[in-house]
């Protein structure tokens, strides 16, 4: 079964260019699947569209045209809060809510007025108990990005998707969560969609690669095969550090 | 009262008086200031508004009609909504009827418990007391319901982060806006809440200003100021509230996703338009 299928994904956005209003073609008939269980790493130059793919996932935007489907069902039928649950995102830079850790972690949950016990969530993620109380602002950076995926398990998503979730650390930390994504994959048979642009973290961590150039997918299969040889020109070229963000 | 129990100005006073533009023009050219010509057609309008409309309320006066008084209510509704989306600063497309409904809910409640149970005008539609109490609570009104809206565009830009947070973890776009909208609505009724400390040492409210020309005793001219405070307080909170929630429905899409018309600003009424054509 598939946790995630894009079926002829394309999306335009709207931006100023000087006074005038144009529409930028940001992502051209993206298909993809990635199978229940398995951890994808989506890669790419800047600017390729990463961030967007993921945002399309949860609906916090909407593509012009193509479907996406969550286990099958076509997002657009539903509900946008239960999808978000099920899928939970943990964006670029840390975002905190107001309050103290407890309170962020247990936001989703309280919502729907379900209990959530958040010092269990922060365990899960490597972070002591006594931050519980601490206020989310007095965190460092790399203690916020885990607080931020412990906030997406109180959840218990089906799917995590992470946007760059190392960029802001060092390498410890980074190889922390790279552990604790795998933890989390292993133990709780999580789906993960893993933006990243250290070759190292996606090779440790992916099952499958897909690769987005300037909007179009220009590379998706197992990560050993990808990493072995990759199928295209700008793959090799990606690999190599060569590319540049224009894709040439 | 006697009307004629005042000293009335004459149109020879009122030439007169356009010595006082004299004034400020020559201070405008003695420091180059540039706005003489802002002053001469500011001075234009001026009179030819207030004597227009000195006009239209004359006739009002004259021959009370129910009907012309909810006409007048309803120009200056209109009127004051532009006007407070004229002063937003982002896109203001969809907002007018957001502004009309605040400030007319606002309004119409507050001008109905003053009219109909604390002051009994009777019969309610007496234009010398509905049109300068409404024209106070609407004037009012349409400053809340602009710093309202202005406002929660500003903190759902400024708090875009955490407001897409709130929404990723499954919060309706209500409760994700949930904060800002809190500062919103505070920054709206501040100003009302200022006054009402103020009122009095500071400043003499126009109304009451105008009631003791007119030969009112400043103890009733106090009553009236009192219960005119107190309603304005009370049609701004309601004026803000309606239009916070109305604005949410402009800012977010209906699948709980903050809007483009965030980033895109005034471009975005052009954009609007450009794809309601196709
Ligand atoms: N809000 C927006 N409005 C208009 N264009 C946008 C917006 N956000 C992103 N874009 C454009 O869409 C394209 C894809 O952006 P996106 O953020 O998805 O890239 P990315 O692959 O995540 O890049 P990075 O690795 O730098 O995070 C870029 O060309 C970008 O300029
Ligand atoms: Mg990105």
């Amino acid at each position: 079964m598939n946790a995630i299928e894009l079926s002829h994904v394309s999306t335009a956005k709207p931006v100023l260019l000087g006074d005038s209003l144009t529409e930028l073609e940001v992502m051209r008939d993206v298909s993809l699947s990635v199978p229940e269980g398995e951890i994808l790493a989506l890669i790419g130059p800047s600017g390729s569209g990463k961030s967007t793919l993921l945002r399309m996932i949860n609906r916090m935007e909407d593509p012009t045209s193509g479907r996406i489907f969550l286990f099958g069902s076509d997002i657009a039928n539903l509900d946008v809060k239960e999808l978000r649950r099920r899928v939970g995102m943990v964006s670029q830079t840390p975002a905190l809510l107001p309050g103290d850790v407890a309170d962020n972690i247990a936001y989703g949950p309280n919502l729907r007025g379900e209990p959530c016990n958040p010092g269990d969530y922060l365990e899960h993620v490597g972070l002591e108990r006594e931050l519980l109380r601490r206020p989310a602002s007095a965190l460092s950076v790399g203690q916020q990005q885990r607080m931020c995926i412990a906030r997406a398990l109180a959840n218990h998503p089906d799917v995590l998707l992470l946007d760059e979730p190392t960029s802001a650390l060092d390498r410890t930390a980074s190889r922390n969560i790279v552990e604790l994504i795998l933890r989390l994959n292993e133990k709780l048979g999580l789906t993960v969609i893993i933006v990243t642009h250290v070759m190292e973290h996606a090779q440790a961590l992916a099952t499958r690669v897909a690769m987005l150039v300037g909007g179009s997918l220009i590379e998706q299969g197992p990560a050993v095969d990808f990493f072995e040889s990759p199928a295209t020109e700008t793959g090799r070229k990606f690999l190599r550090g060569e590319l540049a963000e224009d894709g040439r | 009262m006697d009307a004629n129990s005042y000293i009335h100005i004459s149109n020879l006073d009122l030439v007169i008086a356009l010595l006082f533009i004299a004034i400020s023009a020559a201070v405008s050219r003695w420091q180059r200031l540039g706005l003489e010509r802002d002053m001469a057609v500011g001075t234009v309008r001026a009179f030819a508004q207030l004597l227009a409309v000195g006009f239209v309320l004359q006739q009002l006066f004259n021959v009370p009609r129910w009907h012309w008084v909810i006409l007048a209510l309803a120009i200056m509704t209109t009127v004051a909504a532009y006007n407070a989306v004229k002063r937003q600063t982002g896109a203001k497309h969809g907002l007018f009827a957001v502004m009309a409904a605040a400030i007319a809910t606002g309004a119409s409640i507050t001008l109905i418990l003053v009219i109909g149970i604390v002051l009994r005008v009777r019969p309610w539609y007496q234009p010398q007391y509905v049109i300068p109490i409404a024209g106070m609570v609407i004037g009012n009104c349409m400053t809340g319901a602009a710093l309202v809206v202005n406002r929660l565009h500003s903190e759902l830009t400024l708090r875009r982060n955490q407001v897409e947070a709130a929404l990723a973890l499954g919060a309706p776009a209500k409760e994700a806006a949930s904060e800002a909208m809190r500062e919103s609505l505070r920054a709206a009724m501040m100003p009302t809440i200022n006054s009402m400390m103020t009122v009095g040492l500071v400043h003499l409210p126009g109304m009451m200003t105008g009631q003791m020309i007119s030969g009112a005793s400043p103890v009733d001219a106090v009553r009236y100021q009192i219960v005119v405070m107190l309603m304005i307080a009370a049609a701004t909170a309601v004026t803000a509230m309606v239009a916070v929630f109305g604005a949410l429905r402009a800012f977010f899409t209906p699948f709980h996703q903050l809007s483009a018309r965030l980033e895109l600003g005034e471009a975005w009424d052009a954009y609007v338009r450009k794809k309601s054509k196709h």
